[in-house]
């Protein structure tokens, strides 16, 4: 078993890593070990569960949220370098019947 | 060349498992299937729950399912149970099935004056078709003679990373060996379709992925809500899954990195045409372990993060799991561990080589965790329509 917390990025051009450890609480230090075997480190703002995502850097509200190198959602919140990335700061751009409706209805 | 024994079927294929598939026509059929079933050992029931009251495209659709379930190369003998009234073609589900070559037969439930006559009637005739099919011996085949599905279930982050990787490994030995795979949950490819069209053998293909996905998307768009909760589902989100996107580019990573070959209809059997190929299907368990039975897949690798227990009456199902945590909690329904990736005690390719190795086993009669515990009633055929 691996001893230190790796947070894991998938792809060079992604902005998130996901962190597959347990106990991972606001302002603990975590390895981030990049595809080609690079490691830097991080602090983690949040309590992130295990196998969830953190910002690798500053995020602005409307960019791109990118993981294996792909466009998975975009920021609804400016977040910051480490802070924990999931669905209350992520949107999909998929599958938005409700986006669709509400521009259908204006 | 890697090896496995299985048994001869009239068409030339090679059967895993030697089983009398008793085959409800219709979903009011499913009592005396069930019971004809559960009497008669060497047989698997088929309840699913359509058949009736819907409009034509989908009765074909499910007539189209059926038959092509009764074609699998684990099903030896076939008894369909017809009610007498459905809207599902049990006329020509007799006719094609008979065309195979293999032991067809058919009661209906209405012309032989109910219920327990039925059952009285199906049970003997299943029982003459399960000793009739029991004495076959199984012969060597050659891994080019495999049709693998491969599925996702129950996924996390650990799957996108983990199992999935393993079975994408073990997907391009396959197709490098001349064995067929396919893989389906077109919902899972929303976010990811680029990447697969670009795979296909030509433009065709490619744009034919293309629509498969937004024709699954605008179907889900047509509700006029966010897709969240229904795809990813509350647990991919609790396992760190944020949206469809995410889940897709994941669950992708399971087909590998060969070249596609085409895209099947939900109830299409494979052509002789070997390789990876596309079966236009939804996610759920239910229907998409149904449509990949009936592409003819002698098994199916399910990678699972979260663990999904469920299997296919016809079709072992072996489980790769991609969290280590699930696998220590649920090792009693997991295969694979693939878990030790995570955990970096194994890599991607020697998960793969213990996987490949339980194929072959398991395609040589042995048990899937899932098959010895029996956990694969619940089965249904993914239809278009309304029930009407």
């Amino acid at each position: 078993m691996r001893e230190e917390a790796i947070a894991l990025q998938a792809n060079g051009l992604d902005n998130v890593a996901t962190i597959f450890a347990e106990g991972i609480v606001d302002g603990i230090q975590v390895t981030v070990l990049n595809s080609s075997g690079k490691r830097t480190s991080l602090t983690v703002i949040g309590d992130v569960p295990y196998g969830h995502k953190v910002a690798l850097v500053d995020i602005a509200k409307g960019e791109q949220i990118t993981k294996y190198g792909e466009e998975i959602g975009v920021a609804t919140h400016d977040i910051r370098a480490g802070e924990y990335v999931h669905v209350h700061n992520l949107d999909s751009m998929r599958g938005r019947g409700d986006l669709e409706k509400e521009a259908s209805n204006a | 060349m890697p090896s496995f024994m299985g048994y001869k079927r009239p068409d030339g294929r090679y059967g895993a498992r030697n089983l009398v598939a008793i085959v409800p026509s219709v979903t009011c059929a499913n009592d005396v299937a069930q019971a004809i079933s559960r009497q008669v050992n060497g047989t698997v029931a088929y309840l699913h729950h359509q058949g009736c009251c819907q409009l034509p495209p989908d009765l074909d659709r499910v007539t189209d399912t059926l038959i092509s379930l009764g074609k699998g190369p684990n099903v030896a003998a076939v008894l369909i149970v017809s009610l007498g009234c459905e809207g599902t073609d049990h006329a020509r589900m007799y006719e094609e099935l008979c065309a195979t070559g293999k032991p067809v037969e058919i009661i209906h439930i209405q012309e032989l004056g109910g219920v327990t006559k039925a059952i009285r009637e199906g049970t003997d005739i299943a029982r003459r078709l399960a000793i009739r099919v029991s004495g076959l011996q199984r012969e060597k085949a050659d891994i080019s003679d495999l049709v693998m599905s491969i599925k996702c279930g129950a996924s996390d982050t650990t799957s996108g990373i983990a199992s999935n990787c393993v079975i994408g490994a073990v997907s391009d030995r396959l197709v490098d060996l001349g064995a067929t795979v396919v893989f389906g949950e077109t919902t899972e490819f929303i976010g990811g379709e680029h990447l697969l069209a670009r795979r296909a053998i030509n433009g065709q293909v490619g744009q034919q992925i293309y629509d498969i996905v937004n024709a699954m998307e605008t179907r889900a768009k047509s509700i006029g809500c966010d897709m969240r909760r229904g795809q990813p589902t509350p647990g991919n989100i609790a396992g760190g899954l944020s949206s469809i996107e995410e889940k897709s580019l994941g669950a992708i990573a399971k087909s590998g990195s060969r070249p596609i070959q085409g895209v099947l209809d939900y109830p299409a059997f494979v052509t002789t045409e070997k390789g990876l190929w596309i079966k236009d299907t939804p996610g759920r368990e239910p229907e998409i372990l149904t449509g990949m039975a009936a592409t003819g897949a002698q098994l199916m690798c399910f990678s699972t993060g979260l663990g999904a227990p469920q299997g296919f009456p016809s079709m072992p199902v072996i489980k790769i799991c991609g969290n280590p945590h699930t696998f220590e909690r649920m090792e009693e329904d997991m295969d694979i561990n693939a878990g030790l990736v995570i955990t970096g005690e194994r890599s991607i390719e020697e998960v793969a080589d213990e996987v490949f190795a339980k194929i072959i086993r398991v395609l040589g009669g042995e048990m899937t965790k899932n098959e010895a515990i029996g956990y694969f009633s619940a089965i249904d055929i993914h239809c278009l329509g309304p029930v009407i």
